[in-house]
């Protein structure tokens, strides 16, 4: 009886001490495995907070889930301007379905594209559409344009991670994937009425 | 023979060379039937097995030495047992990483050249041919990779770590991609990599020829395209984080039968 009083707490303290190891070790590799090149520097395979949170097949609990996204939501940034919605959804259409961009044989960080069609079906006419996230199909004319979903729309656009926290959408905003007239638009292609998307 | 390859190579390649990606996959199994008596990786893996018997290098031997850890020489079923512990360079090594060991120690071809070099140039060619002809012969064979060394062991919780691990511009991780079932990347299907099944659609129909480019990709090529889609660093040819996540796939993978080498889009 005394034995397992004394055994268990160790067993676990070694469990731990393990996962910490193998962490370390992870990390370690994650970095000396790579090499530089091009604008693919090494700082990539260093994880911020969010990164690190939901990297294993479970999320983190519900507060850390809202304290990382709270954080997220911190950075976006909101057109000065009020103009969400007026960009031209010809611009958008290509955005969308353009993936190119950011890797290690890419050379401009500028053009790049925002890769939805890789991951969500938006103009019903294209069937090459992934399907990772939700079909945006309709986008415009399902939800409408109230302030609150053109809000929440540029927010999860400019830092899907706000929203979702462990959220498989890149951080277009944020991660400097698109710039602020890229988004807006992108924007103006899921919500003009004369977009595909709302065909 | 070779050119009736290089013609169909042709066709294909100007089949998928087309912007529409959809039909190209709803199309394939098509293809891929019409290639099932006609795999044009034979042309490398013909080419491999000239390699494996020619006395090159600064050594002037052959590969046929190498132990493949199944014995010197013996290349039946090997590359259904890989990545194993070795135990004469006390580490895990795939195909790729154990044949350009052999060629060093064998044939005295520094792997500096390979591991500095590209894919489908020079030594890493060569070194694609070999593993043509290598896994040809565990063709049908069933994955069966020894999880049991400690080291084993600890690459394959390595290689789980790594495929969750979240990283680069766009925050992507393996599981980004392969952690769901029946998911699509535009028209691309995506194997679930986190069951035995989709691990092993994965790992057992790597290396492949490419009918789209007309290209014969090792694994080691498969995985370094896909961190390339993943934006993050290059990783280095043969490197640990390649080797644990191979030990990962193959050892989800293990028990289904390969279909080596494989044929893809
Ligand atoms: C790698 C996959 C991926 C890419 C690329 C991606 N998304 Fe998403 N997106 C998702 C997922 C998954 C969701 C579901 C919600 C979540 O977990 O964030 C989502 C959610 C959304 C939503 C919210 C939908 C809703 O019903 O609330 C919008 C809007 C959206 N994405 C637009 C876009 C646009 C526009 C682009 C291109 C600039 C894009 N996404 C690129 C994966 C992706
Ligand atoms: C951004 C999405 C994305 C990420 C992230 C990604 N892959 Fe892939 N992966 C793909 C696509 C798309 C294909 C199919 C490629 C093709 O057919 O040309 C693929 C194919 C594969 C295959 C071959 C599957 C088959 O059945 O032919 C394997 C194995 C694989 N990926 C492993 C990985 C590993 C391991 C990682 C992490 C290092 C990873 N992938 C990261 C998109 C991704």
């Amino acid at each position: 009886m005394k034995k397992l009083f004394i055994v268990a707490p160790l067993a676990l303290c070694a469990s731990v001490a393990m996962a910490d190891e193998l962490q370390a070790k992870v990390e370690d590799m994650m970095l000396k495995s790579f090499q530089a090149n091009g604008i693919a520097t090494l700082e990539r395979q260093k994880q911020d907070e969010v990164q690190k949170a939901c990297s294993s097949p479970t999320p983190p609990d519900a507060d850390t889930m809202k304290r990382l996204e709270a954080a997220e939501m911190a950075t976006i940034k909101w057109p000065a301007d009020g103009h969400y919605i007026d960009g031209d959804w010809k611009e958008g259409q290509k955005i969308a379905l353009s993936g190119r961009g950011l890797t290690w044989t890419d050379k401009t960080p500028d053009n790049n594209g925002g890769g939805c069609y890789n991951c969500h079906a938006m103009d019903p006419k294209e069937v090459s559409a992934g399907t990772i996230g939700v079909s945006l199909e309709g986008y415009g004319k399902t939800r409408g344009n109230s302030e609150e979903v053109i809000k929440y729309t540029w927010g999860k656009l400019w830092n899907s991670k706000a929203y979702n926290a462990c959220s498989d959408m890149p951080r277009n905003g944020f991660g400097g994937i698109l710039t602020e007239v890229q988004i807006r638009h992108v924007m103006a292609y899921l919500f003009d009425p004369a977009s595909p998307v709302n065909q | 023979m070779r050119k009736q390859f290089k013609a169909v190579a042709l066709s294909l390649a100007l089949a998928f060379a087309a912007p529409a990606f959809a039909q190209d996959e709803l199309n394939f199994d098509a293809y891929r039937e019409m290639l099932a008596d006609g795999n044009p990786a034979e042309l490398y893996e013909m080419e491999g097995e000239e390699l494996w018997r020619t006395a090159r290098g600064p050594k002037n031997a052959t590969l046929e030495q190498c132990d493949l850890g199944l014995g010197a020489g013996v290349v039946p079923g090997a590359a259904a047992q890989l990545p194993r512990h070795f135990a004469d360079t006390d580490r895990v090594q795939d195909l790729e990483s154990r044949l350009m060991y052999c060629m060093e120690t064998l044939q005295g071809i520094p792997s500096e050249q390979i591991i500095k070099g590209k894919f489908l140039k020079d030594e890493r060619a060569k070194l694609a041919a070999l593993v043509a002809y290598v896994v040809t012969h565990s063709n049908g064979e069933k994955i069966a990779i020894d999880l049991s060394h400690p080291k084993m062991k600890e690459m394959y919780a390595l290689g789980e770590k790594a495929f969750y691990y979240r990283t680069g511009a766009m925050d992507f991780a393996c599981s980004s991609c392969h952690s769901q079932d029946g998911k699509r990347i535009r028209a691309t299907q995506l194997p679930n990599i986190t069951k035995p099944e989709g691990a092993a659609a994965g790992w057992g129909s790597w290396p492949a020829y490419r009918v789209s480019n007309s290209q014969f990709w090792t694994m080691q090529h498969r995985l370094w395209d896909c961190f390339r889609q993943q934006r993050t660093a290059e990783p280095i040819f043969a490197s640990d984080v390649t080797i644990a996540l191979s030990v990962f796939m193959a050892g989800k993978g293990n028990g289904a039968e390969a279909v080596w080498p494989g044929v893809k889009r």
